[in-house]
């Protein structure tokens, strides 16, 4: 008999996103320019994350219609967000058919200590993660795909990188670990037991890890990739920008082509004003979305 | 095994897991992301990943031509998932430009959404009597084939895996299970004159 929403078809949709890039839209015509520039997925919401941080208030799950309007607009997957905790949310979105779940600190958290039980959807989720502790508690609750947290709508890459080289570290690190040590490896980290044991023994994580999180330029994309992660969610980089389809056809190639500084020094021509920036330091410690989930 | 190097086309999707599958077969890849990757292969894999991307890719950097031309004079090509999507002469409801190269037409995310997406054990004969785990994600269907391609699976009555001489087109994911037995047959088709 069929088998529907296994761990495999869940994981195995990240894997198929892998090398590609998955873009912030809030119209179904961003919808179709993201699509057309080779987007592999897109993300639908009412407002990208630069303009939520802007707006302050609670944010929320997006209004169906814009995420329906979307998924008939284009034939890449869609994926919407729900806020931490709200699984309600959770339950209109699968209901709506969206292709995975991101279940982000970009919205106003609905629970203070709980993260959604993922494992009851057959809806995929991502999660977004700051350590490999975190990264495996996602996973645990049932994530089949993880993101780096970065601070989002910031334009500035600086956090992402942090994430990505911390989790990096923590694997190598439990890679030289003696099996009698994994243990109190998982005490410290916070993270299920067979999950830190699995990580040790193969030197990875066991689902897609992508990118996201002030991601603004191509080499921004590129330098993420060339530091391990498996393709990239940019929020407000591209529609926030001067001259969206150009730049959102540049970070596609250089998600692609990584590793080669001439095809990065081309597509990084002529793509007009990048979102303007924002530096960590001025965004007060319990403003910043990174600091959301637990 | 197999003294040639395969070459897996890394624009986007799935690539490292043929890569790996092929490493357990003792078979030597290359990831293919330009024209010039394409010197030396010995066969062809065109991976799952999202076929509107890669189409993109394989466009920008002017890959189309050069494989067509290749497959054309003989290289063998294995397509799975997106990958069939590419080798089908007919897309159906799409202007997706693909590289043709099949006598094949099939239907886009055929079997629905990602929550429609499934496994199931796949009779398919010419890998033998033990049933393939096959894992469908928002997958294809081929609806229509010419009489120069063999059915090799079929699934609910929709052709799901196919062959025209060295061309082999599979719409699930063989790359995402332990079962080497695809893998083999493609590498069989090498040895084909």
């Amino acid at each position: 008999m069929a088998q529907k929403g296994t761990w495999t078809v869940k994981t195995g949709l990240a894997e198929m996103l892998k090398g590609g890039v998955i873009m912030d839209v809030t119209t179904p015509e961003q919808a179709k320019i993201a699509e057309e520039a080779g987007a592999c997925a897109v993300m639908a919401l009412e407002r990208v994350p630069a303009d939520i941080r802007a707006a302050g208030g609670v944010a929320r799950m997006a209004d169906p219609t814009v995420i329906t309007k979307i998924m008939e607009a284009v034939t890449i997957p869609v994926m919407a967000k729900a806020r931490i905790g709200h699984f309600v949310e959770a339950q209109i979105l699968q209901e709506l058919g969206v292709d995975y779940i991101d279940e982000s600190e970009v919205l106003t958290p609905a629970d203070e200590q709980h993260h959604i039980n993922k494992h009851a959807f057959k809806v995929p989720f991502v999660c977004g993660a700051r350590n490999l502790g975190e990264a495996l508690r996602r996973i645990g609750e049932g994530a089949a795909m993880i993101r780096t947290k970065g601070e989002p709508g910031t334009g500035n890459v600086v956090e992402a990188v942090r994430h990505m080289r911390l989790v990096a570290g923590e694997i190598r690190r439990l890679s030289n670990l003696l099996e009698e040590e994994i243990m109190s490896a998982a005490k410290e980290m916070r993270a299920p037991y067979d999950l830190v044991l699995k990580v040790a023994r193969e030197g990875k994580l066991p689902v897609v890890n992508f990118a996201a999180g002030g991601i603004a330029t191509p080499a921004d994309a590129a330098m993420m990739m060339q530091l391990g992660c498996d393709g990239i969610f940019v929020g407000s980089g591209i529609f926030k920008s001067e001259n969206a389809p150009a730049r959102a056809r540049a970070i596609v190639a250089a998600t692609t082509h990584f590793n080669d500084p001439a095809v990065l020094a081309e597509v990084s021509k002529n793509l007009g004003t990048a979102m303007p920036g924002l530096e960590i330091a001025t965004i007060l410690p319990e403003q910043r979305m990174q600091e959301r989930g637990w | 095994m197999v003294a040639v190097i395969v070459g897996v086309l890394a624009l986007q999707g799935a690539f490292r897991e043929h890569q790996l599958m092929l490493a357990g077969l003792g078979v030597s890849s290359a990831q293919i992301r330009k024209p010039a990757d394409l010197q030396n292969i010995g066969a062809l894999i065109i991976p799952g990943g999202e076929s509107t991307t890669i189409s993109k890719l394989l466009a920008d950097y002017e890959l189309f031509d050069r494989i067509v031309s290749l497959v054309e004079g003989g290289l063998p090509v294995l397509g799975t998932c997106a990958g069939t999507i590419l080798l089908a002469k007919e897309i159906e409801d799409s202007t997706l430009p693909g590289l043709g190269l099949m006598d094949l037409r099939v239907r886009r995310n055929a079997f629905g959404r990602q929550v429609d997406s499934f496994e199931e054990d796949l009779p398919v004969p010419v890998l033998g009597d033990e049933p393939f785990r096959a894992v469908f994600i928002r997958a294809p269907q081929i609806t229509g084939a010419g009489p120069d391609v063999e059915v090799l699976a079929s699934y609910n009555g929709r052709i799901v895996m196919a062959r025209q001489n060295k061309m082999l087109a599979v719409t699930f994911h063989p790359e995402l299970t332990a079962d080497q037995r695809l893998h083999k047959y493609f590498l069989n088709l090498l040895e084909v004159s």
